[in-house]
């Protein structure tokens, strides 16, 4: 059994005043007019005429009703001058950055989509645009904020040139891939771009979400938002799997990977399983030089949102125990639905040093920060 | 135990809720189809302001296909994670013996009785010619 907040105290390293940093931050636009001044002519005629064609079902419309509304948005994050939850930055503070002493907050805009575009030369252009965006409206305004690099991994040409164009701008801290594309990610299609972040010293972020169009699970489309939302990990454990067995980080051996939003109890099952079957079937995959956990344990990093909540809450201290205490990074989703907040996520008390780690520390050397 | 004034009654509209501060404790006040609670505004799961909610019903099923709506407006939908809780009980849908929101006694008081106290009033105006809705805590 959980415990209620209301016996206990909050439990987060803000408490000692240290600021965390926050590693799922989602700015979104008032409108989508406010992207038109990022964008040529020829794109802002074709977003007018035709808009933005993801490759999933549907257009305009997730796939899966959320909980509330907005795409699930909590619901006490409408600012009141009528714009999007995220789209107002003094809510933000009051929210979030202010609220909790943030240190820094690593945003993951989800809006123009462009990863999911259709046509990747307006997929291309729409991701320039959110990236200049993000570095004027949000970075310039709120130095705490850093943006991420957003590109079309379908694209590669272009997602090489946009990595470069922002490298060495420290407003972006990370590029920002959607994890569910056309071919798992480790696939040599898309090593031109991921080397091209390493190269930049830029990590990768693979924040959950987009639309491939391929089924969320690997049996096929869910009814359900309640099956649709246990996929996460499923994603998750196809790209970690897929970086690891293509050999992605034995040629890029200093590529660093942020999964975001798909929880972290389930990484070491995942692990164990690799291991165990690299042992029976080395010879298949000659290119790995080391057991896939050593990839992992080197190349990867989770955060914890949406935190699993075990039936024994110091279970979860195993788990932590199990990946590593210093490859965890908080985030809070804000202000997604199911964010998490950063008083009350862990439902057990975490001991100090660790606590400062997974805050605030692991995510200052993760992103070159301070 | 003090009796804070913390409304008029006819102030907050059946299905709706009012926040209040009452002795440095915030407190959601819900009308309840015509019928006054108090609960604490505050999640017991994450903490989020219970106010800022959705007022909602309980769906049940016997079996799939089969779908009912029952306790319409009597239910709240946390405005973060979705927890419902029961406005009359405070008590979760997902764990009804053990999380709870605290709730406070709610009584109706006419203006006329209030005069005799002793009732804190500090934010509501009090006339006798009104009713008024009285948490207790």
């Amino acid at each position: 059994m959980n415990v209620a907040v209301t016996d206990r105290q909050p439990d987060t390293a803000t408490q000692s005043k240290l600021g965390f940093v926050d590693c799922d931050v989602h700015p979104y636009t008032k409108s989508p007019a406010d992207l038109d001044p990022f964008l040529s002519q020829r794109w802002r005629d074709l977003r007018a005429s035709t808009g933005a064609r993801s490759r999933g079902p549907f257009a305009n419309a997730p796939n899966y009703p959320r909980m509330s509304p907005g795409v699930g948005m909590r619901m006490d994050a409408w600012p009141e001058d009528g714009g999007h939850p995220g789209s107002n930055l003094k809510m933000m503070r009051e929210q979030l950055l202010d609220a909790f002493d943030v240190a820094y907050g690593m945003m993951m805009p989800l809006l123009g989509r462009g990863g999911d575009e259709r046509n990747v030369e307006f997929g291309a252009a729409l991701c320039t645009a959110a990236n200049d965006w993000q570095a004027q409206v949000w970075c310039d305004a709120e130095p705490r904020l850093k943006a991420s690099v957003q590109v079309t991994a379908e694209y590669p040409e272009a997602a090489v040139k946009e990595i470069e164009k922002r490298a060495g701008d420290r407003r972006f801290a990370q590029v920002m891939i959607p994890p569910r594309g056309l071919e798992p990610l480790g696939r040599r299609r898309y090593w031109p771009v991921l080397e091209a972040a390493a190269a930049n010293g830029f990590p990768i972020a693979l924040h959950l979400g987009g639309t491939s169009g391929h089924p969320s699970t690997g049996g096929g489309w869910p009814s359900f938002y309640h099956e649709e939302h246990p996929s996460y990990p499923q994603s998750k454990e196809a790209l970690v799997t897929s970086l690891v067995i293509e050999g992605v980080f034995e040629r890029i051996p200093n590529l660093k990977i942020a999964l975001v939003e798909g929880g972290f109890a389930w990484l070491p099952s995942l692990t164990w399983r690799l291991d165990k079957q690299y042992k029976r079937l080395h010879a298949e995959v000659p290119h790995l030089k080391r057991l896939p956990s050593e990839y992992i344990r080197d190349n990867i990093w989770v955060t914890t949102q949406p935190i699993e909540e075990p039936e024994r809450p110091a279970d979860l201290l195993a788990t932590c125990e199990w990946i590593g205490w210093d490859r965890i990074m908080f985030s809070t989703d804000y202000p997604h639905w199911d964010q998490d907040d950063p008083r009350y996520a862990f439902k057990v008390p975490v001991p100090e040093k660790e606590k400062q780690m997974i805050f605030r520390d692991n995510a200052m050397a993760f992103y070159g920060l301070g | 135990m003090a009796r804070h004034v913390v409304a008029s009654v006819g102030e907050i509209a059946p299905g709706t809720c009012k926040a209040v501060t009452v002795a440095g404790r915030d407190i959601g006040v819900f009308n309840v189809n015509g019928e006054h609670y108090a609960l604490i505004n505050r999640c017991p799961h994450e903490g989020a302001a219970l106010c800022t909610g959705l007022i909602t019903g309980r769906f049940t099923s016997e079996r799939p296909g089969d779908y009912r709506l029952t306790h319409v407006g009597e239910m709240l939908r946390c405005p973060w994670h979705g927890w419902e809780f029961d406005i009359k009980t405070g008590e979760s849908w997902c764990h009804p013996e053990s999380v709870k929101a605290r709730t406070y006694p709610v009584t109706i008081v006419p203006g006329q009785a209030l005069a005799k106290g002793p009732f804190v009033a500090e934010t509501v105006p009090v006339t006798i010619e009104q009713d008024y809705v009285v948490v207790e805590l």
